[in-house]
């Protein structure tokens, strides 16, 4: 419903090394609060929508409007 | 007999136009927009109108090349549903809730369609005080106008579908209302905002064809849409995380309606959404038997 065609992952934020890899930006912290925050900012400056795959990893998406 | 002309052209055209006076209202939608868009439709309806009346005349004199223009107009007023369109289509993209383009085709179809209804209300009103006198002309005039008054609104959602406030819950990063899943929000941030503006609603089918209705996306972006328009809407650009969705349950064909209105009053959201037009072209009757028959 209007936000649902393509879908590119902006950006990935973890704090677990093991668990990510590969093509988007990675950042890596070194705690839960500090992926919250950097995955604040980077929605904010990438118009994106920050999703929460588990504890550890959030993705930043941006979903076609 | 001159004089009967032009007194069927004046009884036609005032009949015609006081249709499209009645049949153009600017409501809550806020559409079409005061003054300019509704001069540009009252003149219309005026043209049309006129062309409706004048047709009846020109058939008594046997003109009918001036018949075959009322077939010129008929593409003319196709325009108009171009034009709206367009217009509606290009603003649609200013807009921080979609009308979407099912509501939009809706829109401008209603507009060509009310020129015709116009021309045929002129055309009989006419005819009337040609074949009658003018007193029948005024007695089929009321008619008419109060005919398209009648015709004007069509269903709104209410008619096919029970509207209920629902909860908005979070279970962790997934938002849900009732018990629909609608999206995953990471940000404690939006989630904060979430707790506090989120409205549900859910939106129960009430037999099998609402069911296919209500499954429209169209159908959707226009509650969403119109929810928008009267309540506001809690957001900005750039803020995907705080967009107002609504989401199917695929067993039983519920809507769960996730809205971020300005003002968090839910008995004024429940309003709105029973009001949503029930778009024509989202209809949907896939179990009306004569049309489940071979249609080779």
């Amino acid at each position: 419903m209007g936000t649902t065609f393509e879908k590119t992952i902006l950006a990935v934020v973890s704090s677990n090394r093991e668990q990510v890899a590969g093509g988007a930006p990675l950042f890596y912290e070194k705690d839960r609060k500090q992926v919250q925050e950097t995955a604040f900012l980077l929605e904010k400056i990438l118009d994106g929508m920050a999703h929460e795959l588990n504890d550890h990893t959030m993705i930043i998406v941006r979903h076609g409007s | 007999m001159t004089h009967s002309y032009t007194m069927a052209v004046v009884f036609g055209l005032i009949a015609g136009f006081l249709c499209r006076i009645r049949m153009l209202r600017t409501d809550f939608r806020q559409y079409p927009t005061y003054p300019h868009g509704r001069v540009i439709h009252l003149s219309l309806g005026l043209i049309a109108a006129g062309l409706g009346a004048v047709a009846v005349p020109a058939l008594f004199e046997k003109n009918y090349t001036a018949i075959t223009f009322l077939a010129l107009a008929a593409q003319q007023f196709r325009e108009v549903r171009n034009m709206e369109r367009e217009t509606l289509s290009k603003l649609d993209e200013m807009e921080l809730v979609k009308r979407g383009a099912t509501y939009i085709e809706g829109i401008a179809m209603v507009f060509e369609g009310r020129n015709f209804l116009v021309i045929l209300s002129a055309f009989l009103t006419s005819l009337a005080v040609m074949i009658g006198r003018w007193p029948w002309g005024i007695l089929v005039g009321l008619v008419v106008v109060g005919l398209t008054g009648w015709l004007r609104s069509g269903k709104s959602l209410d008619q096919i579908a029970d509207v209920q406030i629902a909860s908005v819950r979070l279970k962790g990063p997934n938002l849900y209302v009732d018990d629909i899943y609608i999206m995953n929000i990471g940000l404690e941030d939006n989630r904060r905002r979430i707790r506090e503006h989120g409205v549900g609603v859910v939106v129960v089918p009430k037999d099998r064809h609402s069911r296919f209705t209500l499954a429209n996306t169209g159908q959707r972006q226009a509650i969403l849409h119109d929810v928008s328009v009267v309540l506001g809407v809690f957001r900005d650009t750039g803020e995907p995380s705080l967009v107002p969705l609504i989401k199917r349950d695929l067993n039983d064909g519920r809507l769960g309606v996730f809205l971020l209105p300005e003002e968090k009053d839910p008995e004024a959201v429940l309003e709105v959404v029973r009001r949503v037009p029930v778009l024509e072209s989202a209809v949907r009757m896939p179990l009306t038997p004569s049309r489940n028959q071979r249609s080779t």
